[in-house]
């Protein structure tokens, strides 16, 4: 029989049984559900979740270093975190195999944007896989990991929500071992001087020749029997399942499916050769239509993102790749009336709602005040009933950009971060406002867990005063509170006094989060 | 033979139990499954739905195609008209009767249970007070679910019955018992 299992969990397996020894990742949504797949299911891999996605990054290349498979995840927007780290194992090679997985979010379910992460393997001149099905991603671990090992590169897996977030039969094959600790000794290769570095970058630029055989060889990447025909299409991961909803056999319409990047050019040419005119359907932004408008020429008639056949932004849907073919489709009933949007909340009990209880109630007593905001459950604090803070842009930019507005003169300027997200890109910022001295207030909202993405472990639980005096803050201006409605005429005084305190203050508001909580509490209640 | 199924609910109502006891049935029945679901942001307390196909033939899109879905299931009543525009002109609404109100702008009750007894083919239940009333208060989703199985029609009651011993095995026989229950409360409320 087949299982059952999540886009997210059909690559957690494939890897385990790829023989990975260590999974490196932070939470993030579409993402997160391969490490705990892993943590749930494989003893014998280290996958304790790291503080941020650089970090974890660095850590599986190590692994790599030392002869074993690495597997590292992410969403889209923690590459940019691990772009550093990301890019430059392109110019070291790798030893053992090195997979980066990348869950792409288009239309944002999750996310502040919908970059692709195809650019970024691009950028880095690396192998990309795009799978179409969970089957595929499950079958495509093991050959991520050898043409990893065959091209001494780092191969990047990019996915995308529906892919990641969606379940289906997969077939089960069986488990490889892990590798043994085999070191690497080419201090060449790792030490990145600039003589080293060129050496490396050129052999990098010489496998790119390899790298684009490998792809038109590919068994992932395949053209149907093909005739003339007005139009071709170019279908690449997930949008081939849209594509091949729609029939288009039954229309008439040859299909090249693309899930091993570089762009295979020579299937591409095949296909436009016995087409007037070719649809590209890829979820996220226009990548592979640009590649190939570039290969075909001006007088080539290519469409899609670029051209409005398909829309620019959001995901793709088998609604608007069927529109883009000419299926149009019946539709029996019209959108209802009597329906308004539900939008998510912070949970009754939480203690965010108290901390912008606070919040609220203190900054309404000065005409400037200014509340920066950070990402995570308490970026709910934006909507009503709170309409608590000015901005959320990336991981940790609440401290640096309270210190920015700071430093231009705003004031009260107040940072309001999560205990994950300041361990994640907080701390670093925090040095920098010590060292200026900037006269902003910091709100480290400690709920014990990292909340949004479903109450994984924290890196810096039970450690925030420590690290905070640590990297120079006042003892005096490290407070800590209770949020709760009782407590808030305490809360609202010490918001007021490090308001007034000319220099960095840190108030800690913690209490447990109260989905972990109840989920505790249940646990507990079931094994008495 | 398909059947392209909109699960929906608010977060945390249980919409995905649902959709773990249909997957086990079809799972076990060798029946095709692509299964969508809404993780993260959107599960705090916002609306949810998950896209649930099950076939005899190879399913490619793991999204269902507007205008074809056969059965809307759903834990609030306008959560399943959220999603009307997705139905197949011969498609069946299975809804909870309850409204929750978690937000300030809820639309006029009366106005919202009237646009959707006016789809052609709904079933409409308080499983609440169903649940409430036989003493199983944590098992309103399984009610619901026993109202929408014949309607499933690609898997039976018996299978779907069966799923339920399996999926809530690790949880005790009463639990198990409670809901097969709550299955059969549903199944019986809407025969003809």
């Amino acid at each position: 029989m087949k299982r059952l299992l999540l886009g997210d969990e059909a690559i957690a397996l494939g890897a385990i049984h790829a023989g990975i020894s260590g999974v490196y990742a932070y939470p993030g949504t579409p993402s997160t559900e391969i490490t705990e797949f892993i943590q749930a299911n494989a003893t014998d891999v280290r996958s304790r979740w790291c503080t941020n996605e650089k970090t974890a990054m660095e850590a599986a290349l190590g692994m790599s270093y030392a002869g074993k498979r690495a597997l590292v995840c992410m969403k889209h927007v923690g590459m940019n975190v691990a772009a550093d780290a990301f890019v430059n194992s392109a110019i070291t090679g790798i030893n053992g195999g090195l997979v980066v997985l990348a869950a792409d979010d288009p239309s944002m379910h999750s996310s502040q944007n919908e970059q692709d992460s195809r650019f970024y393997g691009k950028f880095a001149m690396i192998p990309i896989l795009e799978p179409s099905s969970q089957q595929e991603a499950y079958d495509i671990m093991p050959y991520a990991f050898a043409l990893s090992e065959q091209m001494r590169l780092p191969v990047l897996m990019r996915v995308v929500t529906r892919l990641a977030h969606s379940r289906a039969g997969v077939e089960i094959a069986t488990p490889m071992a892990q590798n043994q600790l085999n070191p690497d000794n080419e201090r060449t290769h790792w030490v990145l001087l600039p003589g080293n570095a060129r050496r490396q970058y050129a052999s990098l630029v010489e496998k790119q020749a390899q790298l684009l055989k490998l792809a038109e060889e590919s068994p992932y990447n395949k053209l149907s029997a093909t005739e003339r025909a007005p139009l071709g299409v170019v279908a690449c991961g997930i949008a081939y399942n849209y594509v091949m909803e729609n029939d288009p056999a039954r229309l008439g319409v040859p299909v090249l499916k693309v899930s091993q990047y570089p762009l295979p050019e020579a299937a591409v040419k095949a296909l436009a050769a016995q087409c007037d005119a070719l649809l590209i359907a890829e979820d996220g932004q226009p990548v592979v239509e640009e590649q190939i408008k570039a290969l075909l020429g001006t007088d080539y008639a290519v469409k899609g993102r670029l051209t409005g056949d398909l829309p620019r932004m959001g995901e793709l849907t088998p609604d608007n790749v069927g529109a883009a073919l000419g299926v149009v489709m019946e539709q029996s009933f019209t959108t209802a009336e009597n329906v308004v949007p539900r939008p998510p909340a912070l949970c009754q009990g939480c203690g965010h709602r108290d901390v912008y209880d606070a919040l609220n109630r203190v900054a309404k007593e000065y005409a400037d005040a200014r509340i920066f905001g950070d990402i995570g459950c308490y970026t709910l604090g934006a909507l009503p009933p709170f309409r608590a803070i000015d901005s959320c842009v990336d991981m940790g930019a609440s401290i640096t950009m309270a210190k920015g507005a700071a430093d231009a003169g705003v004031h009260p300027a107040i940072a309001v971060i999560g205990d994950s997200t300041f361990t994640h890109s907080g701390m670093t910022g925090l040095l920098d406002a010590v060292n200026d001295n900037s006269r902003i207030t910091i709100v480290i909202s400690d709920n014990l867990t990292t909340a949004m993405t479903g109450g994984q472990d924290s890196a810096g639980t039970n450690k925030f005063e420590a690290i905070c005096l640590g990297l120079g803050v006042d003892p005096a201006h490290v407070r800590v509170v209770v949020p709760l409605p009782k407590n808030m005429e305490e809360i609202t005084r010490i918001i007021r006094e490090e308001i007034e305190y000319e220099g960095v203050s840190v108030i800690i508001p913690r209490r447990e989060c109260i989905q972990t909580l109840n989920r505790k509490l249940r646990k507990k209640r079931a094994q008495e | 033979m398909k059947k392209d199924i909109i699960l929906a609910g608010v977060g945390g109502q249980g919409i995905l139990t649902i959709a773990t006891i249909i997957g086990d049935a079809a799972a076990v029945a060798g029946l095709s499954l692509k299964q969508a679901e809404v993780h993260g942001m959107s599960q705090r307390g916002g609306d949810v739905q998950s896209n649930l196909r099950l076939s005899t033939e190879e399913i490619h899109s793991d999204l269902i195609r507007q205008g074809t879905a056969d059965l809307i299931i759903s834990m609030e009543p306008m959560e399943a008209l959220r999603y009307q525009d997705a139905l197949a002109k011969d498609g069946w609404v299975v809804t909870s009767s309850h409204p929750y109100k978690n937000i300030p702008n809820y639309p006029d009750e009366k106005a919202m249970m009237a646009e959707l007894c006016s789809l052609p083919h709904t079933a409409i239940l308080p499983i609440e007070d169903v649940a409430r009333d036989a003493g199983l208060p944590k098992c309103a989703n399984v009610v619901l679910l026993g109202m929408a199985a014949r309607y499933i029609e690609i898997l039976s009651a018996e299978q779907l019955r069966e799923s339920i011993g399996r999926v809530f095995a690790s949880k005790g026989e009463k639990v198990v018992e409670m809901n097969c229950r709550a299955f059969d409360l549903g199944l019986n409320a809407v025969k003809e």
